[in-house]
């Protein structure tokens, strides 16, 4: 199983479309870094707006590396989805497309075995973007930008926000919510591996997959109420931002924040159940479905 | 008609007395004030704004006469209220340029204080009115109303304690006018956690807020570097 991974891993790091994924997040970061520090001043003017007229702070402050990870996190963690696909999409369909799948089902590996270390590998991948998106966008910001207390601007309710994290607060929010968005971003790994098995090339999975997420992710957003009491809490894309959980600092009556605290932990813990359920379901349906496939290529 | 002409010579100089007489209760409570020509202090400001979660921030006070004052977080973040520069009585008290008008006696607590209403005689002064509240034994400013053109109208509410010789406050409630926040649409993509926000009966555009600022310690009169205020 270990041997099988590990070529598993070469043949991804072979191939030059696995780092298109560490450029793009690189770039994105870089931009988004450039810009706010360029202009940051204005970017929090416009989600300040109003407190501007009745309090005085110091902006330059809450432009620091903590809050600039979260504003990348935010934006990036939309796209890394399509990221993902471009890697698990191909585990299965890619194989079949170089005609390599027929061979290697030929050596003395079963089945379950073949798609658990497909799975594990993509699993992995998606641990390395994590790994490096956190030294981007969190290390990077911080050696830029400094350190200091994070500002999170929300909107809860018909109510907006601002929550104050002081500095020696935030870094386990982050061990957390990176290991929230690898439990995430692995059921898109997980679905695109599944959509693999049906394809002999690697755009139809991965564009199916890309497809799935927009789809779910916009009926997740709509706000009706039929669709939010029957449709929404089982669609996986409803939980793909619960990372952000982990920023909602529970506050004391007055409203003042809680050090260590979490304001909704209940609501976190059942998405990762879901996430998981999620996780199993489509990798019990990948493996039953592959186990009776008959391979042709 | 003699004694019509006694009542009203009688009324008038009882009128002119009590008018005197608050006059009085300001300049005693402004020369106890007038004593400190600068402070430092050090205090923990507690913000209570509905939109704002903010924690208790430890504050560092600079004031210099005759109404300089800067609030400054010792460390991390801070959202001081604008109006944060008439915590000092000074600000209020400064100058000669208002009229005094005695608003009778109120009880605060335990304490029997008087009301004193200062119109600026500017008519270009930010501030329309300020309602004083003096407890005329200690000569001490308990609490005051401030309304202004732009800023709406703070309130104070003090409590002394070792340094009320020269009329600092170890306490002050400080309560304003904020506008109601509301962030731009689609710039979030919050998580949605199921949690229920309470809806008020009605939502106001104009909100109030509260600070409330412990003191723990004063340096007075020992001098205040320029560059703290810029």
């Amino acid at each position: 199983m270990w041997s099988l991974l590990q070529i598993e891993l070469f043949k991804i790091s072979r191939r030059p479309r696995t780092y298109i994924a560490f450029i793009a997040i690189a770039a994105i970061v870089l931009i988004f870094q450039f810009a706010f520090k360029a202009d940051g001043k204005s970017y929090m003017n416009l989600m300040l707006q109003s407190v501007q007229d009745s309090f005085d702070m110091d902006r330059s402050k809450a432009i620091n590396g903590y809050f600039m990870c979260y504003i990348i996190l935010n934006t990036l963690l939309i796209q890394v989805p399509i990221l993902v696909a471009l890697i698990a999409g191909d585990a299965i369909s890619g194989e079949a497309n170089m005609g390599t799948l027929r061979l290697m089902l030929t050596k003395p590996v079963s089945r379950t075995q073949v798609m658990l270390v497909k799975f594990m590998a993509s699993f992995i991948f998606t641990i390395m973007l994590l790994l490096w998106m956190a030294i981007m966008a969190l290390l990077v910001s911080l050696l830029i930008f400094g350190a200091d207390d994070m500002l999170i601007f929300r909107v809860k309710g018909d109510e907006s926000q601002i929550l104050q994290i002081t500095k020696d607060d935030i870094l386990w929010r982050y061990f957390a919510a990176f290991g929230y968005a690898a439990v995430a971003l692995t059921v898109i790994a997980a679905l695109a591996l599944l959509l693999s098995i049906f394809a002999e090339n690697s755009i139809g999975p991965i564009i199916a997959t890309v497809c799935i997420v927009i789809v779910c992710t916009i009926i997740s957003n709509i706000n009706v109420p039929i669709i939010d009491r029957n449709v929404k809490p089982w669609l996986f894309t409803s939980y793909l931002v619960g990372w952000k959980g982990f920023f909602y600092i529970g506050t004391t009556p007055e409203g003042q924040p809680i050090p260590g605290s979490l304001e909704n932990w209940p609501a976190i813990r059942n998405s990762l159940y879901i996430l998981v359920a999620h996780i199993g379901l489509l990798l019990t349906l990948s493996v039953i479905i592959f186990k009776r496939k008959d391979i042709l290529s | 008609m003699k004694k019509i002409f006694l009542i009203c010579c009688l009324l008038t100089s009882v009128i002119a007395l009590q008018a005197q007489d608050i006059t009085e209760v300001v300049n005693k409570a402004r020369a106890k004030i007038e004593t400190v020509n600068d402070y430092e202090a050090s205090g923990r400001m507690k913000t209570n704004v509905i939109f704002l979660k903010v924690p208790v921030a430890n504050v560092k006070i600079y004031f210099k006469k005759p109404n300089r004052l800067k609030v400054k977080s010792e460390k991390g973040i801070s959202f001081i209220p604008k109006g944060a520069v008439s915590i000092n009585m000074n600000s209020i008290l400064s100058g000669n340029d208002f009229t005094i008008i005695d608003a009778g006696e109120e009880k605060m607590g335990n304490i029997m204080v008087r009301v004193a209403k200062l119109l600026p005689n500017d008519d270009n002064s930010d501030v329309v009115l300020s309602t004083v509240y003096i407890d005329p034994v200690n000569s001490l400013i308990r609490k005051a109303k401030t309304t202004t053109k732009e800023n709406g109208t703070f309130e104070l509410e003090m409590t002394y304690g070792k340094y009320a010789g020269y009329g600092l406050p170890d306490k002050i409630i400080f309560s304003f006018n904020t506008k109601d926040y509301k962030l731009p649409k689609g710039m979030t993509f919050d998580f949605d956690d199921g949690t229920e926000q309470k809806k008020p009966a009605t939502l106001p555009k104009n909100k109030k807020g509260r600070a409330e600022i412990n003191f723990s310690s004063y340096s007075i009169n020992k001098g205040i570097d320029e560059a703290l205020f810029k």
